[in-house]
Formats: C-alpha cells, structure tokens, sequence
C-alpha cells in the first residue's frame, strides 16, 4: 500500500486506444501525468479529449492499451480507481430535478457518510462555494456557473486524489470562468492531482503545469507551456495602429524594416509578424515614428498556444466543428 | 462573501480529508430510492398512471363486458378484478423502463457510474420505489372494487398474499423493460416495443374469461401464458383457493427473468 502511494505518477497511459466502428476516435494516446500536478489535455471539439477521460475514469473499456491511475489498472483494478477519483463531466454530472443540497447529500450518502454527516459536508462546501442560499433550489434553475461549482462541490465531498474536469469552463462567463479557475488552484495547493481538458488555449496557458495538444485522436505535442511555445520558435510582433486607413502603409513600412512578411489580423487594426532578429523590431518602432504612423500597441512576444496549435495542426484551433465522437 | 474568505472556506473544506467507509448495498439501493421519491416529490403528475389507471381499467372492463360474459356485472367483478389488477400492475411496470430510458442520458450517471458502489443499486433502488407504487396502485383498486361491491372468499390474509405474488413478478418483469431500455435509443421505440409485448400477453389471458371459452389453440396459447399463472395465483388467493401450482410456476418464472435480465441489464449499463 505504502509503496504505491509513493507511486509518482498519477495516470500513466500507453498507446490508449477507442474505436467506434470506422472513426478511431482515440488512437493510441500516450500520457503521464505527474501527482500533484494540474495537466491539461488541449485539442479542438471531436479530437477524442472526452473518450479518453471516460477510458481513465473507467466509464468505457479500452480498445487498446493499458493504463494505470494512480497505480492502477482502469480496467483489472476499476473498483480500486473509482474510490479514488472525481469525475466532473462536460455535461453537469448533477441530477438536475433535485434541489443543490440534495444533490450534494444524496452523493454524501452514496460515498458512506451518514445522513447527518453528509448534510454536514453539503453544508460546509456548499458555504465554501457560494451556494449556500441556493441549496434549495432545483438545479435545472441554476446558473451555467452555478452548476459548475456544485458539480465540482459533488466532486470532492471526498476529497479524491485525481480530479478529471472535462472542460470545466466551457460555456461560462468570464466571472464564473475565474472562479471555476480559483478552485482549481485550490484543489491542486490541497494535493489533488487534476486532469483537465479544454479547447481554450488560454485556459491551458494559464492553469496546467504541462499540456498534451491532441488531435485526431493522438497526442501530437507535450510539454510546458513555454516548451510548446519555444517548439514553434520565433517571437510573435504585434502591431496595433491607431487608424484602420494607415494599416496598408504601416504594412509596408513594416515589412521593408524587418524584412519578412506581414500578416493582416482580422481585427482592421491589428497587424502581426513572425519575427527572428529581435533587432530589427526597435528599428521598426522607428521606422512608423519617421513614417508618421500612429500606433497604440506595440509588442513582441511569444507564440501565443493559438499559433502553436497552428503550427502542430496546420490549422486553426477552431477550425474543426466535428462533433465530440464519444456520445 | 469576499474572495479571501471564500478562498479560506475552500481551503477549510478540502482540508477535511474524512473518507468514510464504503457504504453499504443496501444502503445505496435505499439512497437511490430516496432519489426517486424525491422526483415524485417535484412532480407528482408522475403518480397518475398509478392513480388513474387502475379506476379506468377497473370501471370500463367490468361494466362493458359484465353483461354479456357473465350476466351480470356484479358476478363479473368478482371474478375479473384480480385479472385486471394483474393486468394493470404489469402495465405500469413498463414506465420503469421508460423513466430509466429518459434518466440515464443524464449526466448524473456519469457520476453514478464511476462511485464506488455496488452497481446495480441504482436500479434495484428505483425498482424499490416502483413497488411502492404497484401497491398504492393495488391498493386504490380494491378500494374500488369494495365499493363496487367486490368480496374476497380469501379474506385480508389472501389479498395480502395475492398482493406479494403479484409484486414478485412485477419486480422480476420490470428487469426486462430496464434491459430494453438500455437497447432502445428513444422512449418512443421502448414504448413501441413494449407495447407489442404487453398488449398481447396481458389480453390472450385468463384475465377476462375462462380459457375453456376459447378455440383450442389459443387456449394452448393462454395455458402457458405467464400472465394467465399469475392470475390463477392471485385469484387463488383472493378466492380463498390457492393454486399453489401457478404459485410454484410464477415463482420459478420470475427468479429466471431476474437471473437472465438483471445480469444482462447491468452488462448493458456499464457499456452504455
């Protein structure tokens, strides 16, 4: 027992693999996860991010390969897992008819704290999450953020080990995006380990330790943030002009400067480059003065986690509207 | 409240590290029956197919076939209404597979599914609940019956046990329709199918005539027809003359349905 609670990864899984009939929906996906960590795995609508979580949480049989969360097997050991992670699904793992704090001691109940017990942690986490006033009320009337925080609530009334969000801010405002944000930063400084997933590269950017980039069903990056990044290369120069009539000229002059090609954002003002010799950007700056080009932005910086999906992929992030094949 | 104490009761919470015991089956089987009953409590309209249905049934049976079966509808009562109490209480356990049909798209089950917890007590929960229901549904039909003026030779004890045996086979038979209801995409072809199971076995019965009435290959039909045992059992028992044959045979029949459609069912579950 001791030996595997020093076990040091959380989720270790090789070549794990899920077809529905013709479409490969994960195809042979590698990933370790390190305790103690937040992971992100970062892929567009379709890509099979879902279909792996629901393999690691032991709600669907592999096709192919193993996998051991935290120390064991999701298939010979499903049992063992469940009693020890969380799952918060992308649909509200809530029964919607029953009211917040019903919700809350029903899965009390159903983890074996006793009645009075249970109503005792729905209480305290309920407070916790600000949905004390609400815990009356049917949660088919709560708000999308609302009923993230209590499905998250649900998820940790034992507190569990490995915490899967399947993308935990999909739909929400950018309050409650900040909140969900908060708690899971939480949730990891309390020791939980948390796999998340998410189409916001942001998301990924701003809370996850590493990020797996899978698409088609396969991991096709892994690493840091800054190691996706650096992957790509070069700095991005972002240029942002103070009248969309000047952008053509700002153009030129920019491209003359830094001599590569300049490309036009969708934003009328906005202005961008790759960039390899940073020396070349000051003299840009000067460049727009002597030109008597107005500018309000001017930055360079790194790849945003947009570009490096561009690069891995060829593609845009959003440029996928295939649906989630793990229905 | 502000962020920092909202911070500070987050942390507070999850530093409660408390992992209770495992909660027992039967204890599960009872949470999830508190669930349903909780649903019941937000929409009693679900109630009215055990309200309604067994006054319909009870009032349109006795009085459009009493006359011209028996003679007289007071005679008939007598002998029909442990037939269509039967007959309704089957009926209604096909709303079981329905309301699962409906309940398991959900993503509650998601969480349900991946709890620590003996599996089946979801189910076996709900099904708890359901038999709630056939007994309000029996009992609103004897009721009735006694003030149409229906007497039974077998007295209390022999409802009662009527009652039990009818129960028994309820439950057993509600493991099909949840079987069904893991196969079936949408309600509207559960209820189809469903249909074309129920209409035929619960109407080639004994529940409204004596099988010696019928030609003989539709009586051959209706003597091994499941329904018609456990008519005969329950009539037995109301009449006061136990048929412990069609007891012994509704006994063995539904412990088969639980031993094929329970495994089977939760097969089903846990690929869904």
């Amino acid at each position: 027992m001791t030996e595997l609670n020093q076990e040091r990864w959380a989720i270790e899984a090789t070549g794990l693999a899920k077809h529905f009939g013709e479409n490969r929906a994960v195809d042979g996906v590698d990933l370790k996860v390190k305790k103690g960590t937040i992971y992100g795995v970062l892929g567009p609508n379709g890509a099979g991010k879902t279909t792996t979580i629901r393999m690691l949480t032991t709600l669907l049989k592999p096709d192919g390969g193993t996998a051991r969360v935290l120390g064991y097997d999701i298939v010979k050991d499903a049992d063992q897992v469940r009693q020890r992670i969380s799952l918060t699904g992308q649909f509200a793992s809530l029964d919607e008819d029953l009211s917040g704090m019903e919700n809350m001691v029903m899965i009390g109940r159903l983890l074996g704290f006793s009645r009075k017990d249970a109503k005792k942690r729905a209480e305290e986490l309920l407070t916790a999450f600000d949905l004390f006033e609400a815990a009356k009320r049917q949660v088919k009337n709560y708000s999308g953020g609302m009923r993230r925080r209590l499905d998250i609530a649900a998820s940790i009334i034992v507190s569990p080990e490995l915490l899967f969000l399947d993308e935990p801010t999909t739909g929400l405002d950018p309050r409650s995006r900040n909140q969900v944000w908060d708690i899971i930063r939480l949730l990891v400084k309390a020791g939980t380990t948390v796999l998340l997933t998410t189409q916001y590269l942001d998301e990924a950017d701003q809370l996850a330790d590493r990020i797996a980039v899978i698409d088609h069903g396969k991991v096709i990056a892994e690493g840091t943030s800054g190691e996706l990044k650096a992957s790509v290369g070069t700095g991005k120069l972002h240029v942002r002009v103070f009248d969309p009539e000047i952008r053509a000229k700002a153009a030129e002059v920019l491209e003359q400067t830094i001599q590569t090609e300049v490309q036009l954002g969708t934003d009328p003002l906005v202005l961008t480059a790759q960039v390899s010799d940073t020396k070349l950007v000051s003299k840009a700056l000067l460049a727009f003065e002597d030109a008597n080009i107005a500018i309000t932005d001017f930055s360079l910086g790194q790849p945003s986690l947009d570009e490096v999906f561009l690069t891995l992929t060829g593609k845009p992030a959003d440029d996928q509207t295939k649906e989630e094949a793990a229905e | 409240m502000s962020k920092v104490n909202q911070a500070e009761a987050i942390e507070k919470a999850l530093s409660n590290r408390a992992r209770p015991k495992k909660a027992s089956a039967l204890s599960t089987c009872l949470t999830f029956s508190g669930r349903m009953l909780l649903k019941i409590k937000y929409v009693p309209e679900q109630l009215f197919d055990i309200t309604a249905f067994p006054v319909i049934y009870l009032l349109m049976f006795t009085y459009l076939f009493g006359g011209a079966i028996a003679g007289s509808t007071a005679a008939y009562l007598q002998f029909v209404l442990p037939g269509i109490l039967v007959m309704t209480v089957v009926m209604i356990t096909m709303y079981t597979g329905i309301e699962l049909n409906n309940d398991i798209k959900k993503g509650i089950f998601d969480r349900f599914r991946t709890l620590p917890i003996w599996n089946p007590s979801v189910l076996v929960g709900a099904l708890m609940v359901d038999l709630v229901r056939y007994s309000i549904a029996s009992t609103i039909m004897l009721v009735l019956g006694y003030i149409l003026g229906f007497r039974a030779d077998g007295g209390f004890g022999g409802i009662v046990l009527g009652l039990l045996i009818l129960l028994l086979f309820a439950f057993s038979v509600s493991w099909i329709w949840t079987t069904l209801s893991m196969i079936m995409r949408s309600e509207k072809s559960l209820l189809a199918v469903s249909m074309m199971i129920l209409f035929p076995t619960t109407f080639v019965s004994n529940v409204f005539v004596a099988p010696e009435t019928m030609p003989s290959w539709l009586e051959a039909f209706v003597d091994v027809n499941p329904i018609s045992y456990l008519v005969r059992a329950v009539r037995g028992f109301m009449e006061g003359t136990p048929d412990y044959q069609a007891v012994a045979w509704v006994s063995v029949i539904s412990l088969g349905l639980i031993v094929i459609f329970g495994p089977l069912t939760m097969y089903l579950y846990k690929r869904k």
